[in-house]
């Protein structure tokens, strides 16, 4: 076998009338050139999957739909578009006017974008309910959580273009919010703007992340997800892995091939979602004001600030967690900060974290309230390293925004349920899970909204609440009884 | 007179609420599909507005889609302007920064005004239809006229000839289960046309505003009756596929 590994079996193709000899001729001659056979026997033909997938199992494919979607579309945009402050916003209107199906095209990109978010969002939900993130897929939940962050950008890059207000003003606002961050901001944000304002030299580089470089780590990004949850094989509604239970060929017993069962399964779920996106691209393009914002219909205007600038709709929980964190709320992080250390130190079992417990929550305490509460002063004073402590709301407001993304990282070590579905998880998961879906879709309303009282009261109990989901997960999900988990999937 | 609180209840039909703002924007009585109320709309835009608005990225041409042919179309809308091409873009020649200091802001482009103008208190078609309706004579302000939906509007009432002259006056107004006064705009003074047929007209102008923001909208809208017919067929084609291939999977 080992020296005749390039003389591979002849590939033998059936049910093509007249067409099985040469295209069984051509297969063979490619695949004694190229891994063909087995790249489709490894990830489709013989690529074995859970068969209880359900409704929530659709949307891995239906993200990659979209990412191609996008990718395609976007090159014909591309075609037309001006990158240049002078130029973007007729040319967008050209797009939509003189291109013939110019509009087609762009109301599939812009729509596109929204949805990919609703479909990653809906993706994501499904890994926190079934536990995917959970040995051995830690890796697929990481690098999905890269790809994410990398969705996040490209959406920021991509909502510069059209050269709108809210384009204009939205890139403005966050990029301003490095410049709260101490010693380095505002040579950051100067830098990351290419100017003291956003202008053209802003919105090039924006556009050379938005059609090349991000594109290119999505792709490379969802081609690693897929080999990582291929070698360690697909999780599923029941929690139960398929692997532990072969029969004699070797083949686990709660398995079938992807293809054909999941080829046709998803084409179902393509079709579905292809019919939906059409109701909204056709018929309703902006949304009600969500997908298309009104006032990006105005040019930018540098000097026309819009009363109210809302970030668009999927990033709205985090805009929330930033304006949530003012300076009165302060008091109530360091105290945050001081009760998880005390829980840490009497409850947790390992003597390294209470001793982390220890060291790092009174820097924290004293980065976010000062000694005396209220005193302020300054270290290296003069120096380019001149920092006043404590730090003020703002920066907290960009880093907890910050770490409100990145949390999600940690969530494979912070589960310790014995089950990794919340079918057999206790009620404390489920609520958990419940009151954090609710809120995450609260601040995202409040996000939306201009500052009230009452919406910054709700935003910051909602902030607190959605860091207890994950910080508090190691207690809860030890602590409540569990369901016996059948030793085979359930239809 | 920061009381002041306006309505404009000329034979509202509808009125929705803005969000935060008193003014509440009556409903506009447009059609896209009536063309003859679309070219009347064409011929006022370009009569009226365009001669201090530009709509820089529509084209004459464009007005085909009205039912207009090229002949028409440069006879009737393009020669009013020093000769220019039926292909031409409806751009002007009025210097924006003139403009400026004549009406203390510059004149919009109101090709996409319909898309921008739209908020949660109602269409941009709505809130051109109450702001085309709502100026009213102000001797405070530099041009003479203010505008109920729009305070202290840079733009005078270039329909004034058509409409006629409105002046504030107190009217009683039924708020919240009491009676309130408010100031409402009153006709003083009439124009060439009717009340009623002021606002025909202000609608024909709305329902070109609309269609020349977004001209592909109707035949997205057809095409896309077309594209979900063929996707219903497709769902239930591909759900029997998907049914007959998982028969055997318990
Ligand atoms: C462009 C974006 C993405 C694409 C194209 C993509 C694609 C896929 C596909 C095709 C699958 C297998 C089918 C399925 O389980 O639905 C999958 C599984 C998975 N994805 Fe993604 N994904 C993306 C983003 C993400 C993100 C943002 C996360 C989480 C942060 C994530 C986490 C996971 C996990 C944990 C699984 C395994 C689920 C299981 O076996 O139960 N993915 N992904």
């Amino acid at each position: 076998m080992t020296m005749a590994a390039t003389k591979k079996e002849p590939v033998v193709i059936e049910g093509a009338g007249a067409l099985n000899t040469p295209l069984s001729g051509l297969l063979t001659w490619v695949d004694q050139r190229f891994p063909l056979m087995s790249l489709w026997k490894d990830h489709l033909a013989e690529y074995y999957a859970p068969k209880n997938f359900n409704f929530w199992y659709y949307f891995g494919l239906l993200a990659m739909l979209i990412l191609v979607l996008q990718i395609v579309t976007g090159i014909f945009l591309v075609m037309h578009y001006k990158p240049s402050a002078a130029e973007a916003f007729a040319s967008v209107e050209y797009i939509m006017r003189d291109v013939p199906g110019g509009w087609l095209i762009r109301y599939m990109h812009s729509t596109g974008a929204s949805a990919f978010f609703v479909v990653i969002y809906l993706h994501m939900f499904r890994g926190l309910m079934y536990g995917s993130y959970r040995a051995p897929r830690e890796l697929v939940w990481i690098f999905g959580m890269i790809i994410y962050l990398c969705l996040m950008a490209e959406a920021f890059f991509g909502y510069l273009l059209p050269w709108g207000q809210m384009s204009y003003w939205g890139a403005q606002v966050i990029i301003n919010l490095f410049d709260a961050l101490p010693i380095i901001g505002p040579d950051l944000s100067t830098w990351i703007r290419g100017d003291f304002v956003v202008g053209d030299a802003t919105l090039n580089r924006f556009f050379a992340f938005h059609v090349i470089a991000i594109p290119l780590a999505l792709l490379a990004l969802v081609g690693a997800h897929i080999m990582a949850l291929h070698e360690v094989g697909s999780n599923n509604p029941d929690g139960v892995e398929i692997k532990e239970n072969k029969n004699a060929a070797g083949k686990p017993v709660d398995g079938i091939p992807f293809h054909p069962y999941y080829t046709v399964k998803d084409s179902l779920g393509v079709v579905v979602f292809a019919f939906l996106f059409c109701m909204v691209m056709f018929f309703a393009p902006e949304m009600g004001g969500y997908f298309l914002e009104y006032n990006n219909f105005i040019p930018a205007d540098p000097l026309k600030t819009p009363p109210h600038i809302a970030p668009v709709w999927y990033f709205t929980p985090y805009y929330s967690i930033l304006r949530a964190v003012t300076e009165d709320f302060m008091f109530w992080l360091a105290l945050g900060v001081a009760a998880y250390a005390t829980l840490i130190v009497f409850t947790s079992r390992g003597c390294l974290s209470k001793i982390l417990a220890v060291l790092i929550a009174p820097v924290v305490i004293f980065l976010m309230k000062g000694v005396g509460f209220g005193m302020t002063f300054t270290l290296f004073r003069g120096t380019f390293l001149e920092i006043t402590l404590p730090l003020e709301a703002k920066v907290w407001g960009v880093i907890l925004m910050g770490l409100a993304t990145l949390i999600f990282f940690l969530l494979p070590w912070l589960d310790k349920s014995p089950v990794k579905s919340i079918r057999y998880k206790g009620v404390l998961s489920r609520w958990a899970l419940t009151i954090f879906v609710a809120v995450f879709l609260i601040l995202g309303y409040y996000g939306t909204q201009p500052v009230t009282d009452l919406g910054t009261l709700i935003s910051q109990i909602g902030t607190l609440l959605y860091f207890a989901f994950f910080l508090l997960m190691p207690w809860y999900t030890q602590m409540e009884q569990t369901r016996p988990v059948p030793s085979r999937v359930t239809m | 007179m920061i009381k002041k609180i306006i309505a404009v209840l000329l034979l509202a039909p509808a009125l929705a609420f803005a969000a935060g703002s008193d003014v509440p924007l009556d409903r506009a009585p447009i059609n896209p599909n009536d063309m003859p109320s679309l070219q009347r709309g064409a011929a006022l835009f370009v009569n009226y507005c365009l001669n201090c608005h530009s709509a820089n990225y529509m084209r004459y041409n464009r007005l085909t889609d009205l039912g207009l042919n090229e002949k028409e179309i440069l006879d009737n809308f393009v020669a009013r302007f020093s000769g220019g091409k039926v292909g031409d873009l409806m751009k002007i020649t009025m210097d924006l920064e003139d403009a400026k200091t004549w009406f203390g802001a510059a004149p919009p482009d109101l090709t996409v005004i319909a898309r921008s103008r739209s908020s949660h208190a109602g269409s941009g078609a709505d809130w051109l239809y109450t702001y085309m309706r709502g100026f009213y004579r102000d001797g405070s302000r530099p041009t003479g006229w203010n505008n109920v939906a729009f305070p202290n509007v840079g733009m005078p009432h270039v329909l004034w000839g058509l409409q006629g002259e409105q002046e504030l006056k107190p009217a009683q107004r039924r708020a919240e289960g009491y009676m309130a006064t408010v100031e409402k705009p009153v006709l003083t003074k009439p124009g060439k046309l009717s009340p009623l047929e002021y606002d025909r007209a202000v609608a024909d102008l709305v329902n070109y505003l609309v269609y020349m923001a977004e001209p592909a909208a109707q035949s997205r809208k057809t095409i896309g009756m077309l594209v979900l017919a063929f996707l219903t067929g497709l769902i239930f084609l591909v759900y029997a596929m998907k049914k007959s291939y998982w028969k055997d999977v318990h």
